[in-house]
């Protein structure tokens, strides 16, 4: 199971990279394997400023849908086009070709309540 | 949650395997999108042993088959199959079935796992009147489906019969991978052709074993219950628990083909009515105009976004790559070419009424 260690994650299986003021997020490794071939990302909030815990869009794999949460607070700056055509990128390369939206921070503050690898490690496990 | 007989070969091979109608089943190998295209271009393999299998003999076995069931079983030569239904008495159907005549006065019925109990009690009900003798064999048989268009010539050398001289929906008793008197049937749920193998539990390891061996050259590939479905809903064809069930008529659901009157059948008088009446709701198969994924219990809207019915099997075609599903409407939205709208999630997608199957060879 990939976990890189200079991510950030949440309970609900993304991953955040932080790069001043805007966070990239994804799904993780495990997130991708449970759902299996996927082929659909679908993000209706760009430009949109959502709550953390808010839903911003949905993956759909062939045989399921899953909401996808907003990690932080903030502005959809940016979708990932690329998956429009090849959403299959977020189970072949799902660090870093399959990412899906940018943020906007509105409140950093809310960035140490995100969890670090080692934490995220435990939940899977669990 | 009980094992079928191959558990651990599937484990071994890396299945991801789930709870399915109280069997851990395998649900995929390598992906379901890649699984779907084994089937449809070269040959995969399914272990669906978790089917039920009910053996029908005696005097009386027609007789008793021809109440419960839907199609008319008197048709049937000795080596034919046929697809019929169990109507319950409240105008929905108690489960779909494979009705094979084996012998003379023995018949062997095929049902979905999660209703083996539910249809044993179904016909042993109506058998206090008929006699035949009533056997489950579910859990001393396996079955596999070996299904795609290279099938035949992959399977040829496992058997001295000749497998392209079996028709649709034929089959015959025979030898098959060093194991006599196995049931090879041109049957299968996938609309890419193949057979379906019926064998004893402590046969299936080894016809497994060969099954693969012979199709090591055809790159033959074990495939899931979630390819199964996605195989299945491209050709249109119903499952129990999403399209038909306990309340949907063999008539709503387009199963006209199999319902015949040329017999007196359990709940025929409603059917019949039904039929010349016509239903006042058809099961129809839809295609999305733009991108989204139906998935069932989806609401089906209309124009002014009325809620108009709802979707029992929906996903994204393999074959297609587009969105597709099966769904209830009332009448006057049936007819292909209609369009109407699937609500996904906060959006209606428009999406046209089509005819099946979906995908075609």
């Amino acid at each position: 199971m990939n976990i890189p260690s200079e991510l950030k994650y949440t309970k609900d299986h993304e991953w955040i990279k932080i790069e001043d003021n805007i966070a990239t997020v994804g799904i993780t490794d495990f997130a991708q394997g449970e759902l299996g071939d996927i082929v659909y990302v679908d993000v209706d909030t760009l430009d949109d400023t959502v709550d953390e815990g808010e839903v911003f869009g949905s993956v759909e794999a062939v045989k399921t849908v899953s909401d996808l949460f907003m990690p932080l607070t903030g502005e959809v700056v940016e979708f990932n086009e690329t998956l429009e055509d090849e959403p299959e990128l977020v189970n072949t390369d799902p660090y870093n070709k399959g990412w899906m939206i940018k943020i906007d921070i509105s409140d950093s503050s809310q960035i140490e309540n995100l969890l670090d690898a080692e934490a995220y490690k435990e939940i899977i496990a669990g | 949650m009980k094992n079928i007989a191959l558990h651990k070969v599937h484990e071994n091979l890396g299945a991801k395997m789930v709870p399915f109608a109280g069997y851990n089943m395998p649900v995929s190998y390598e992906g379901v999108t890649a699984e779907h295209l084994t089937v449809r271009n070269g040959v995969g393999v399914f272990d669906v042993s978790h089917m039920g299998e009910f053996l029908v003999s005696g005097d009386n076995a027609l007789a008793l088959i021809q109440k419960v069931t839907s199609n008319d079983a008197s048709k049937l030569a000795i080596g034919d199959a046929q697809y019929s239904c169990f109507p319950n008495t409240e105008n929905g159907i108690v489960d779909d079935l494979i009705c094979y005549r084996i012998k003379e006065n023995t018949y062997l019925l095929v049902v979905n796992a999660s209703n083996i109990e539910k249809d044993w009690n179904w016909i042993s009900k109506y058998n206090e009147e008929f006699g035949a003798e009533l056997r489950d064999l579910s859990e001393e048989y396996s079955l596999l489906a070996i299904q795609g268009p290279k099938a035949v010539e992959a399977m040829q050398s496992l058997s001295s019969l000749d497998l392209a001289a079996i028709p649709f929906y034929k089959f015959k008793v025979g030898d098959f991978a060093g194991i006599e008197h196995v049931i090879i049937s041109a049957t299968g749920y996938t609309g890419s052709g193949g057979f379906e193998i019926y064998c004893k539990n402590n046969e299936v390891e080894q016809i497994w074993k060969k099954v693969f061996e012979a199709g090591a050259d055809f790159d033959i590939k074990p495939i899931g219950l979630a390819a199964r479905d996605t195989l299945r809903l491209e050709m249109g064809y119903c499952l129990y628990g999403n399209d038909i069930d306990d309340k949907t008529s063999p008539i709503e659901a387009g199963l006209s083909w199999i319902t015949k009157f040329t017999k007196d059948f359990v709940n025929a008088g409603f059917l019949a009515k039904q039929k010349e009446q016509k239903p006042t709701k058809r099961l129809v198969a839809f295609e999305l105009n733009d991108r989204g994924i139906p998935r069932q219990g989806y609401d089906i809207v209309d124009g002014e976004g009325n809620i108009i019915g709802n979707v029992t099997s929906g996903t994204m075609s393999p074959s297609l790559s587009k969105g597709i599903g099966l769904g209830y409407v009332p009448t006057q939205f049936a007819k292909s070419g209609t369009e109407i709208n699937i609500k996904v999630r906060k959006k209606a997608i428009p999406a046209t009424i089509v005819k099946l199957p979906f995908y075609k060879n």
